[in-house]
């Protein structure tokens, strides 16, 4: 993929991310702090169709951006085809692991294993 | 100078000749036998127009001629003399002492090349990058083969490129770019400028080549904006400019 796709996707998931999780954090405020961390407030949340599908795509935006970043860094830190090779794959592999080790808490509660 | 001040202490100062001292640290180092730098220090007197390189040259012909320095035209147009004085990249020859308001003036090799002895630095990284994002004007027709042998540009069409053009090569935006001490791979800020320079050329055609050799993983995104390297173009040009305009470009901003 070409580097200016990639930072584009970079830029876009910075902002989407920041409209999602004002609306988040605005969620949040609507019962109190101590409230919403409430076991069954959790549940709740998890069980709500269009809230758990924004808690999804803040999973995914913020995973994205947050382990491109990771890449970029650790590019500028060393450089090497092995290494940079390694470092990509390895992100995007984590990025995968992150996403699926988030959504597994969503998928557990809506099957009824929590 | 050294030998000079003795003639000069004789006369009756001045406010045009008023001959001075300073410490000229210089950075000592050969590769091929040291270690690490070292600085060797000279007391050198100075008039109000006495450049570093002149200092330099000084200490070569009557202290320590074995100092090596690169050096040409003296007036800010080759691009030779490029070193940090005093901790800042800066042209010697461009760089009176006077201003520099310090008695104690120290001189280095740049930062991000190859030190190959003394204050002389290897270009051969900067001249690669700059050959990579080709340089030159790419059409399609030639003078040769059209009838009309000029390419008119308007005075607005200049203007978009013209302080581009001013680049000379000196390397103190590459040895200021904080990138470029952590990215050894970075294209570096003077190719990214002339990769401007050229695409905001009305006569150009080779927009997209170049954008496609700037666009890859240790291009033209790794630039962070610290914009030092437009703080020490001697010749007043500002990649750090052009940089986001050719962003621009890559995200659609601009065509």
């Amino acid at each position: 993929m070409k580097e200016s796709t990639i930072m584009k996707i970079h830029y876009g998931t910075a902002l989407a991310s920041v409209g999602l999780v004002a609306v988040h954090i605005l969620m949040r405020l609507t019962t109190g702090f101590a409230d919403s961390l409430e076991y069954e407030n959790v549940l709740a949340n998890y069980r709500s169709v269009p809230y758990v599908v924004m808690l999804e795509l803040i999973l995914i935006l913020l995973s994205v951006h947050g382990f491109n970043g990771l890449r970029v860094i650790l590019l500028e830190l060393k450089q090497g085809r092995v290494y940079e090779k390694a470092v990509s794959y390895g992100c995007v592999v984590a990025m995968i692991g992150l996403i699926g080790y988030g959504s597994r808490t969503i998928i557990m509660t809506n099957m009824g294993m929590v | 100078m050294a030998q000079v001040s003795s003639t000069v202490d004789e006369q009756v100062p001045t406010l045009l000749s008023v001959s001075k001292s300073i410490l000229l640290r210089i950075s000592k180092f050969n590769p091929e036998l040291d270690k690490s730098s070292k600085f060797m220090e000279f007391t050198v007197s100075y008039e109000k127009w006495t450049t570093v390189l002149e200092a330099i040259l000084d200490v070569k012909k009557h202290f320590d001629h074995s100092v090596a320095v690169r050096y040409s035209c003296r007036q800010a147009t080759c691009g030779s003399c490029g070193m940090l004085i005093n901790g800042k990249p800066r042209l010697a020859c461009f760089t009176k002492i006077s201003e520099l308001d310090s008695d104690v003036v120290t001189v280095e090799p740049m930062n991000n090349f190859p030190v190959i002895r003394d204050l002389t630095v290897g270009f051969e990284k900067l001249f690669d990058t700059h050959q990579k994002i080709k340089p030159y004007v790419i059409r399609d027709d030639t003078e040769l083969e059209s009838d009309q042998r000029e390419f008119l540009q308007s005075p607005q069409e200049v203007e978009q490129y013209i302080q581009f053009a001013n680049c000379i090569k000196c390397g103190l935006c590459n040895s200021a770019c904080p990138t470029m001490a952590t990215d050894s791979s970075f294209v570096g800020p003077q190719a990214l400028a002339q990769a401007y320079r050229y695409v905001a050329d009305s006569r150009d055609k080779g927009k997209d080549t170049r954008l496609n050799i700037i666009d890859e993983s240790h291009g033209i995104w790794r630039c962070h904006f610290a914009g030092s390297c437009s703080q020490v173009c001697p010749k007043g040009v500002d990649p750090a400019m052009g940089i986001q305009f050719l962003r621009g470009y890559l995200l659609g901003f601009r065509n």
